[in-house]
């Protein structure tokens, strides 16, 4: 076994596009759950818009690239508001249901053929990202070395543009949580007939704190869709949303840095495990596979299952998280 | 693509758009019409073989408009609706698509119908109840666990899922399948079983499932004061876990029961339904009358439903709260496993509850949550409007609906048709 490469893979996913993207989505998903206690179950949705926010418009429309970012944001901001005006008035479990199923709507609708002249189906949308890679500072197709990594300029543009925004984003959502309005949103939270009683809207602030999460999450779904220069309707399933919700618990709700630090332990995890598993020796390989299927295909399939189990297990013994304190974590106390 | 995409792309190394084509004779034997020509433009061509079976291989996952070349059709065959010459196959990551090109004996009789005919309208309404009933199965079960725990079970799709699968497993393989140990010993422990034993044990294998994972999982949150939005989050990690677990035991391929394939319509009153649905359709009215039955007038019927009301009233007068939930739970897996057995007529795959996971939703939100009366009420109205809907927009689509249905009951009736407005809190 190659132990060298399997620890150097690893070590590059701890800062890699995945945890980036995911760690983002996961700031957004803070601000509904972890900050307002709003139990948003389709995350993925929000990046779904976000992704054809920009493809669609920049590759069919013909709009410039940056309009076509700005446009990812009304459009974010637009389905928090769609999802929101029905569900914010009831109990949160509602707000759980139409997310899910809202969600999984957008992708359908996304990879039908009625859509296809604008979404294009199954095969999605690309080239609309030229314009991102005609001002990377960076030469596209060469290498760069930092100690033992080394990145493609194209990766490596995104990679620093996708880190500014994220820490931007991190650094944003503490000051917000900061203000008199985060402060309105936690109390929420802990109380929301309590915060009723002293004048505040509930509602607006509950509408608020989806749609900055949603221009969140849009914003993760964007950098996503850019650095694969292509969208694919089939992307954003549910479990994406669901490995965003562990990346969150991992790293603690309502802490500001956890999606960042759960981002970064969920992908060194799994790129570690499948990595190991894939190195193993023949012999092992053969002996496993035969003992418990383990193929390469049931491999990949892995990562799902050590998902389910963990989002299962935190939520059971560990909702604060492997950092967070008991005194700030929503999930336990209702 | 990474990710996900990589993992779904693994399957397909091999994919096609395959078909066997075929039509009854006047005796109602099956006859195989060899030496038609079908095309997929740009992609390439097969001509069916003696057992009238095509395939035409494909790169990749997406949709294709296969052409049935009508011209190389034998002299008294034709397409029975004429206008269904060229259709689209949506081929996915997982397996080799199927189409149907429906043959008969003589000319085609199909002519192209209005939209809004009545008789369309009528077999839209029977295919509507066909999935109310078979979902109001799945749904019951849902909303008695929310009415006696206030969980909302998101994994219930799995345990529809389950049924499927087991029923499949029991009809193809036996326990053998899973445990080489047995060959040798009687059906069901050495090999397959008829379709209509494997239904009733794969009932008692979601009875068991239900059973295990409330006594395993949620019992001891309970006991141990987990909280209920805590507990929702644990059955979405417990819903994604079982899905792959299907997949990795069960593979990313699509299979069908041994029994009951694909069968010839009957026809009444301009109406089509198969002898198999029907039959599906009277077990599900059945099973549903004595279900209502049940919780109105057995002893554990009514304490099923008077924890739903009021877990504290139903515990001071006597009942024993946890025996109920343990009850429920097993109750719902089995209503759960004979949905998803009748579900996986068409094809038994891993990822069969989680597609209908939106319509039992919207199935119980619209009855009102927790009632399990609404959720039968809501499961019908919920099927008959996924259905109508095709009259308007592309069936790919229908299953929106239920989204907007789901949305237009918050909207206007949260509570649900029978729900209590204090429930909505």
């Amino acid at each position: 076994m190659d132990w060298g490469f399997i620890f150097e893979r690893t070590f590059s996913a701890m800062i890699g596009v995945e945890v980036m993207v995911y760690a983002l989505a996961a700031v957004g998903l803070n601000v509904h759950f972890g900050y307002t206690g709003l139990m948003n179950f389709g995350q993925a949705g929000f990046m779904a818009a976000g992704a054809y926010g920009i493809g669609v418009t920049v590759y069919w429309m013909q709009w410039s690239f940056w309009w076509g970012v700005l446009f990812v944001f009304v459009y974010g901001a637009v389905l928090a508001l769609l999802l929101g005006i029905p569900t914010l008035r009831l109990r949160a479990d509602y707000l759980s249901l139409v997310t899910i199923a809202a969600a999984e709507s957008i992708r359908l609708l996304a990879r039908s053929r009625v859509m296809r002249p604008i979404t294009g189906g199954v095969e999605g949308v690309n080239k609309f990202a030229v314009t991102f890679y005609d001002i990377s500072p960076f030469e596209l197709g060469k290498f760069y070395g930092f100690g033992p990594f080394k990145y493609l300029g194209r990766d490596l543009w995104v990679l620093v543009v996708g880190w500014t925004i994220l820490i931007l984003a991190t650094l944003m959502v503490q000051q917000l949580m900061r203000s008199p309005w985060g402060r309105t949103l936690r109390a929420i939270r802990e109380d929301e007939d309590a915060a009723r009683a002293l004048g505040k809207n509930v509602y607006y602030y509950k509408m608020q704190a989806l749609m900055v999460g949603g221009l969140i999450g849009a914003a993760a779904g964007c950098i996503q869709s850019i650095q694969k220069s292509s969208v694919q309707a089939d992307t954003f399933n549910s479990v994406i949303t669901f490995t965003i919700w562990t990346i969150l618990i991992i790293g603690g709700p309502a802490r500001v840095w956890s999606p960042i630090v759960g981002s970064s332990i969920y992908w060194s995890l799994i790129v570690f495990v499948e990595n190991t598993l894939r190195q193993l020796p023949a012999g092992t390989r053969d002996s496993l596979e035969r003992a418990i299927e383990l193929s390469d295909f049931n491999i990949s399939m892995l990562r799902y299952i050590l998902v389910g189990a963990g989002l299962m297990l935190l939520a059971r013994f560990r909702p604060q998280g492997i950092f967070g304190s008991r005194e700030e974590m929503a999930l336990d106390r209702r | 693509m990474a990710g996900a995409q990589t993992a779904a792309a693994q399957i397909s190394d091999d994919l096609g758009v395959i078909g066997q084509l075929q039509y009854q004779d006047a005796n109602g034997n099956k006859v195989f019409v060899e030496g038609v020509e079908l095309t997929i433009d740009g992609v390439g061509s097969s001509t069916t073989d003696a057992e009238g079976k095509f395939r035409i291989p494909v790169s990749g996952p997406g949709e294709y408009e296969i052409t049935l070349n009508i011209e190389t059709l034998p002299s008294g065959v034709a397409l029975k609706d004429a206008t269904r010459g060229t259709i689209v196959a949506n081929v996915s990551e997982n397996n080799d698509q199927r189409v149907i090109f429906a043959l008969i004996e003589g000319d085609s009789t199909t002519v192209s119908e209005s939209n809004f005919s009545a008789r369309r309208i009528g077999q839209l309404t029977l295919e509507g109840i066909k999935l109310g009933l078979y979902l109001a199965m799945a749904a019951i079960g849902l909303s008695l666990i929310f009415g006696t725990t206030g969980l909302v079970n998101f994994a219930h799709a799995e345990m529809v899922t389950w049924g499927a699968l087991m029923t499949y497993f029991f009809n193809v393989y036996g326990l053998v399948g899973a445990i080489g140990l047995l060959a040798g010993f009687p059906a069901p422990l050495g090999g397959p079983v008829n379709f209509i034993l494997a239904t009733m044990l794969s009932m008692v294998a979601g009875a068991v499932l239900g059973y295990l994972l409330n006594r395993v999982i949620f019992r001891t949150s309970r006991d141990a004061g987990v909280s209920l939005l805590a507990q929702m989050v644990m059955t979405i990690g417990l819903s994604i876990l079982l899905r792959y677990l299907f997949v990795y035991f069960f593979g990313g391929k699509y299979r069908s029961y041994s029994e009951y394939g694909a069968q010839r319509a009957n026809v009444f009153f301009g109406l089509e339904l198969t002898t198999r649905d029907a039959v599906a359709m009277a077990i599900s009215v059945v099973v549903l009358v004595v279900v209502g039955f049940g919780l109105t007038t057995t002893r554990t019927g009514r304490a099923m439903r008077a924890v739903s009301d009021s877990r504290d009233l139903a515990e001071s007068s006597g009942i024993n709260v946890e025996r109920v939930i343990a009850q429920v739970w097993m109750f719902g897996g089995a209503l759960a496993a004979l949905s998803g057995t009748f579900f996986g007529f068409d094809t038994v795959k891993w990822e069969l509850g989680t597609r209908i996971l939106l319509l039992i939703f919207a199935a119980v939100t619209l009855g009102g949550l927790g009632t399990s009366f609404g959720a039968l009420v809501g499961a019908l109205i919920v099927g008959i409007a996924i259905n109508w809907s095709t009259l308007v927009i592309d069936p790919e689509l229908k299953n929106m609906t239920a989204l907007f249905v789901l949305i237009l009951a918050l909207l206007l009736r949260p509570q649900g048709i029978l729900g209590k407005k204090q429930r909505i809190g």
